[in-house]
């Protein structure tokens, strides 16, 4: 079993991200074959016109979603930290829609059963990554996320520092 | 197949609404967009209704490409109606996410007639369509009105599109906006909306939308994506469209001071460099549109800190050199007060910049203004007219929010010299003076002055003809050019993608074939297109509008020559040119002498139909000439 940070999941980077929904209309037709933002995995929100982010799934460490479940349908894949979905188990309670603090469950409007990005296993990689036109979303881990954040708040450090002692 | 193959009927006197299945004849040779839109306005309007009539209808439609993942195309719509500006055709397209929204709840067009007595809106949840009170909504923004929409059904997911104040006031130069800042623009719609007393349209679709060749679909948009990263879209997404201010003014195209001079000494300060450098703090983009190209600015201090607007060079143009202002601060400032009450920000520039000029000639007075002074560069009198068009607020205020065209009768004494309208829809930002290809397009657009229904300023900013000469071949140019914006308009792709489409109307029939499933060829799209500009035409000689004598310019493109030392000096548009370029264009349109489509044009159209509407008036110009 591989150590748990080394899980990978869909982040965007709030920078770059513009709220074109693109990764919406990618991830229906790959995961849906048709064109339907209403049935993707990853969801776009844009509060004002500054503020955009796509969001999905991150594979939580110890999944409230998973916990939540009353029927035991979900399960967190030990080698991947996807989320996997017993759709006969699934009555479509909503319980672990609830719990999951950024909506990334959510229930399919057909099926009637609750679906979560799965990282586009069959596909090889994740396709909103793959299509999204501003390079906003990548594959990360926990740590990688760490360390970009360390960059970026050290290179703000150095920028002011400069400002205030030339060189 | 990516037609929702239904149209949506809904009468908002009796409240009655139907569905009616999409005529797929039609959908063939009008495409969708405001080609489909403007056909099907013909079946549901008699000759002479009047704009604010219960009986004018307001048609949305949809394209073919609509709520796919077409770059842009995916996201559009169109509305179509008759004009309260022009008293002719109007027709207006806008991006953003309600089109994509409209086309999942399953339609290809929704047509609206009557009058509701109350103030409401229409709530369109895929099937389910219910007329909701608005009577609260009375004097919001479409923005407060959209967040108050998204309250009341509980789903911030559902797309509205909504007018201000100037909407409900039937102000002619009204827009209608969604998703916050995608505008409706011109041609006065918002105040046709206002006229029924439809608030606003929210729309939430969950269908799905799929195309006829779903494989071949992908592999065409992710190369137009991929294209849109290449140097055909470079403009629209660093310093955006504002980057003309400089280049227009270099080529001594800016007009300024409502088209006095063409040159703005302050064009440095308002340009698309100083704008992005300073104010603009993040580029979006609309749903499926990979390019992403609305330049947001926020202003950072002074008397409007704080104020957000998404800013384009047209409205930039009207709002700044045309009222000679060189304070960003305050034209940002002015969009966003036209963004509140939902004015069109070209006509409501163009109409201070008229008011302005009147000013400055002694035909208003301060009394007039009631203490405003009114002179041109004035950035608090710029906002604060903006404020009184948008709510018809005093004398001034409700004279103006008729337009340039009837403003300019009312204040009489020779205003109309400085009224910069045709067909009653006021100039956008390029002064036809010296640039004489657009000239001859913006006098024949069906809508009136616009930049967009050719985009024939292009072959004299790039230099491909003389730009201050107006010669034969014209024509031509402009009418094919006109064509293929017809086709662009009713498929409803973006016109700042139209760079990518590398192989023009070959590559947009062949999405349209991947879309659809329905065959088509770069031929078929672009007579569509002449079926399409005809149709309009017919329509305004339908309403007694679409005659030689409406296709003109404006006195001071006539007159008034460049005053600005350098290139462009002296130049402007006189009779004998402008009479072979109108010539030149009939011919090749097919067109009597008096811009009238003959019959046997229309029967190489396919327009049998509508040949009762130039039988009499042919036979009319003709013994008129004798
Ligand atoms: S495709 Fe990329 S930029 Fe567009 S909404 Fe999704 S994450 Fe954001
Ligand atoms: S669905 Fe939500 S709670 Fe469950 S693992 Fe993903 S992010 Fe965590």
């Amino acid at each position: 079993m591989p150590a748990t940070h080394a899980r990978k999941f869909v982040s965007a980077d709030p920078n770059k991200c513009v709220g074109c929904a693109v990764c919406e209309y990618a991830c229906s037709m790959v995961k849906e074959k048709t064109y339907n933002p209403t049935k993707s995995r990853i969801r776009t929100v844009r509060l004002n016109p500054f503020a955009n982010l796509a969001v999905t799934c991150r594979l939580c460490e110890d999944p409230p979603c998973v916990a939540a479940c009353p029927r035991d349908a979900l399960t967190q894949s030990e080698e991947t930290g996807i989320i996997m979905v017993d759709e006969d188990a699934c009555n479509g309670c909503g319980w672990c829609i609830e719990a999951c603090d950024y909506g990334a469950v959510m229930l399919h409007p057909e099926t009637k059963v609750v679906y979560i990005c799965d990282l586009c296993q069959d596909q090889g990689k994740p396709q909103c990554i793959e299509w999204c036109p501003e390079g906003a979303l990548e594959l990360v881990t926990t740590d990688i996320l760490a360390q970009k954040a360390r960059r970026s708040i050290v290179r703000k450090l150095f920028q002011e520092a400069m400002k205030a002692v030339p060189v | 197949m990516s037609y929702a193959g239904k149209t949506l009927h809904i009468d908002l006197t009796s409240g009655k609404v139907e569905t009616k299945p999409l005529n797929m004849e039609l959908a063939k040779e009008f495409i969708g967009g405001i080609g489909l839109g403007m056909r099907l306005l013909f079946d549901h309007s008699k000759p002479g209704t009047d704009p604010f009539s219960p009986k004018n209808p307001m048609i949305f439609v949809t394209g073919p490409l609509s709520g796919t993942m077409a770059p842009s195309a995916g996201n559009s719509y169109a509305v179509v109606s008759k004009s309260p500006a022009t008293g002719g055709i109007a027709e207006s397209k806008a991006h953003g996410f309600f089109g994509a929204d409209l086309k999942r709840a399953g339609y290809d067009a929704v047509i609206i007639t009557g009058k509701s007595e109350k103030l409401i809106y229409v709530f369109i949840d895929d099937d389910s369509v219910q007329l909701m009170d608005a009577e609260r909504l009375k004097g919001k923004s479409s923005h407060e009105t959209e967040e108050a929409i998204k309250e009341e059904l509980g789903d911030y997911y559902v797309r509205v599109m909504s007018i201000g104040e100037a909407g409900e006031k039937l102000v002619r130069v009204a827009c209608a906006l969604n998703d916050e800042f995608r505008a409706i623009g011109r041609t006065g719609m918002g105040a046709v909306m206002g006229s029924k007393n439809l608030k606003a349209v929210a729309v939430r679709g969950t269908k799905d939308v799929n195309v006829a060749n779903l494989e071949e679909f992908k592999e065409f948009i992710k190369m137009i994506h991929e294209r849109m990263k290449g140097p055909k879209t470079r403009k629209y997404r660093t310093l955006g469209t504002p980057e003309n201010v400089l280049v227009l003014n270099a080529l001594a195209a800016l007009p300024t001071r409502n088209f006095t001079q063409a040159t703005f000494e302050g064009a440095e300060k308002v340009s698309g460099e100083y704008l992005n450098e300073r104010y603009i703090k993040k580029i979006i983009g609309c749903a499926t549109c990979g390019m992403r190209c609305d330049h947001i600015a926020f202003v950072p201090e002074g008397p409007y800190k704080g104020t957000t607007a998404r800013v384009e060079f047209e409205c930039l143009w009207a709002l700044g050199p045309n009222c000679g202002v060189d304070h960003l601060d305050a034209v940002i400032e002015a969009i966003s007060q036209c963004n509140y009450y939902g004015l069109d920000g070209i006509s409501t520039g163009v109409i201070v910049g008229f008011a302005m000029d009147c000013y400055e000639h002694g035909l208003l007075t301060k009394k007039d203004t009631e203490g405003l002074d009114l002179r041109f560069g004035n950035p608090e009198a710029l906002v604060e007219m903006v404020k009184r068009i948008g709510s018809r607020k005093g004398w001034l205020g409700d004279v103006l929010a008729e337009g340039t065209m009837r403003a300019a009768e009312k204040i009489g004494k020779g205003a109309v010299k400085y009224a910069n309208h045709i067909k009653g829809l006021e100039l956008p930002g390029y002064d036809l003076r010296g640039l004489k290809t657009a000239a001859l397009g913006f006098a024949v657009s069906f809508r009136g002055a616009c930049h967009l229904r050719s985009g024939a300023y292009s072959p004299d900013v790039k230099g491909s003809v003389d730009r201050f000469k107006l010669e034969k071949g014209r024509g031509k140019i402009v009418m094919d050019l006109e064509d293929q914006y017809n086709v662009i308009d009713s498929l409803i792709l973006c016109k700042f993608s139209r760079g990518v489409y590398y192989d023009g109307l070959k590559d947009m029939a062949k999405y349209y074939t991947l879309a659809t499933g329905i065959k088509m060829t770069a031929e078929k799209l672009i007579l569509a297109g002449e079926r399409i500009n005809n149709i309009a035409r017919l329509f305004n000689i339908r309403e007694g509008k679409g005659t030689r004598e409406y296709d003109t310019l404006p006195p001071k493109i006539m007159t008034v020559p460049i005053p600005d030392e350098g290139i462009a000096k002296g130049s402007c548009v006189n009779q004998k040119e402008f009479d072979v370029g109108l010539d030149d264009y009939y011919e090749v349109r097919g067109w009597t002498k008096d811009g009238i489509p003959t019959v046997e044009k229309l029967n190489e159209l396919g327009l049998n139909d509508f040949a009762y509407i130039v039988k009499g008036k042919i036979e009319k110009s003709k013994k008129g000439a004798k």
